[in-house]
């Protein structure tokens, strides 16, 4: 099938950036959307022009360097990542608007590519445990009842793409902020450092310049991993309990 | 200096949310008490006059209402100045926009909330320069709150005014209800489609309660 596409050209992060028209022709439905944009690349260079820059790597959806938004949704149009959404979601002749990530937190480094150090601050800031070293301790030595270990796992699998930024009207973080708060909050070894791990990741998104939740709900529509919306109402309850303790800082 | 804790945007959206709840409460009251307006003009006079001595020796004269008021404002002041840090700093999150962009799960609700916000806030002045303070007084002035009330939604721009600003507020109501549970920890997946529904259908209730006195008025059934 035969595309156009506009996608944001930005030498870097100085320049102003704007959308450029290409004309990508015989698209194989089978094609991974990356994929395209490699095809697209390839002629570019052939051409002498610069290739559009984007972030990938393992293109098996688990790694979360890609993300663009596509069509005005993050990821596109199928609940997954770019690399995992396949041109079978478009149609022959379609125009397909391409733009990187938009958040002050997230300044493009080129085209398509943000820098998201912002979210590796905010886990830096409390987004761990602290654990004696040695060997490891017997996988049954602390008890995790299988609903916690399951909700747990699954707040686990945000792979910090920054779509829930991208989608959010507020560019909040909250969502990703909130799936490692989820994680660590529900197991039994998150518990020594709850209060101030939430307080020290709110007050380091805060700093970072996202925005605010409103409960609207789009970071959790479009989440690759799908981290249920119910997670920032997890971060609040331990946010607020964490005001009356001692132990926040 | 404000400490740290309380200028983070979780704790904003949290005193929005406890002043909200605030604010819905005195609605729930409100609603009810404009049903009055029903039995006629003497028990709506007399409800009226009852808000103001409620409580008395036991508390001053007009002690309570002026309790309510001063919460009532307390609230709306701590509401609205929040909500303007927490959209500021919003507005300041995203400094170059989308040249495309689909909604993909907010609602009408959700993304009215601010301006809608701004709209209520001015329906909220005139309508106690109205019929509270009785500086504004469309359709004629009288000492009676009742013929105060059918004199102004016989005017039909009035009641229109009024009508629309409702169903503003209802659409505030309908996302503020839901978002007071989620922004004080206390949604989860399970509850959420609970907490969304009833927010929808007490938002309805509260709504369609107070319109009641405006429409009856404008048809004649209250005059």
């Amino acid at each position: 099938m035969n595309l156009t596409l506009r996608i944001w050209r930005q030498k870097g992060s100085e320049d102003k950036g704007r959308m450029v028209r290409y004309e990508v022709a015989d698209v194989s439905p089978d094609m991974s959307f990356l994929e395209m944009l490699d095809v697209l690349n390839e002629r570019l260079t052939l051409e002498g022009e610069e290739p559009v820059a984007f972030d990938h790597d393992c293109r098996e959806g688990i790694c979360g360097m890609c993300g663009m938004v596509i069509n005005g949704v993050a990821h596109g149009p199928e609940v997954t990542t770019a690399c995992q959404l396949h041109m079978r979601s478009f149609s022959d002749g379609d125009t397909i608007d391409i733009e990187p990530w938009r958040a002050k937190a997230f300044p493009v480094v080129k085209d398509l590519v943000v820098d998201r150090g912002a979210f590796d601050r905010i886990i830096q800031a409390g987004g761990y445990i602290s654990a004696p070293t040695g060997s490891a301790p017997d996988a049954h030595s602390i008890p995790v009842a299988k609903a916690d270990a399951d909700r747990a796992f699954d707040a686990a699998t945000c792979i910090g793409c920054g779509a829930c930024v991208a989608a959010c009207p507020n560019a909040s973080a909250m969502l990703f902020t909130a799936a490692k708060v989820t994680h660590l909050g529900l197991l039994p070894q998150g518990q020594p450092e709850r209060a101030s791990r939430v307080v020290r990741m709110v007050d380091q998104m805060d700093a970072e310049d996202f925005g605010g939740c409103t409960n609207i709900g789009e970071c959790a529509a479009v989440c690759p991993k799908g981290i249920p919306l119910e997670t920032i109402s997890r971060l609040n309850h331990d946010l607020l309990g964490s005001l009356s303790g001692a132990d926040a800082k | 200096m404000i400490p740290t804790r309380y200028r983070s945007s979780v704790f904003l959206k949290a005193a929005m949310a406890v002043t909200g709840a605030v604010m819905v409460l005195f609605l729930i009251m409100h609603m009810v008490g404009n049903l009055k307006a029903f039995e006629g003009q003497e028990s709506f006079d007399a409800y009226s006059h009852w808000l103001r001595v409620v409580g008395y020796p036991a508390v001053p004269e007009g002690g309570l209402l002026w309790a309510i008021r001063i919460a009532l404002t307390v609230s709306v002041v701590v509401h609205i100045a929040s909500a303007t840090v927490l959209a500021l700093r919003a507005r300041r999150a995203r400094p170059q926009r989308y040249q495309t962009r689909k909604r993909v799960r907010q609602s009408y609700a959700s993304r009215t909330m601010r301006w809608g916000g701004v709209i209520i806030a001015v329906f909220v002045l005139y309508h106690i320069l109205h019929l509270t303070v009785n500086v504004i007084a469309p359709g004629g002035a009288s000492d009676s709150p009742y013929e105060r009330l059918v004199n102004g939604f016989q005017q039909p721009l009035v009641a229109v005014f009024y009508i629309v600003s409702l169903l503003l507020v209802g659409l505030h109501l309908q996302h503020g209800l839901w978002s007071v549970f989620a922004t004080l920890g206390a949604s989860s997946g399970r509850r959420e489609p609970l907490l969304r529904g009833g927010a929808t259908a007490l938002s309805v209730l509260l709504i369609a309660g107070f319109m009641l006195v405006p429409v009856s008025v404008m048809i004649g059934w209250v005059s």
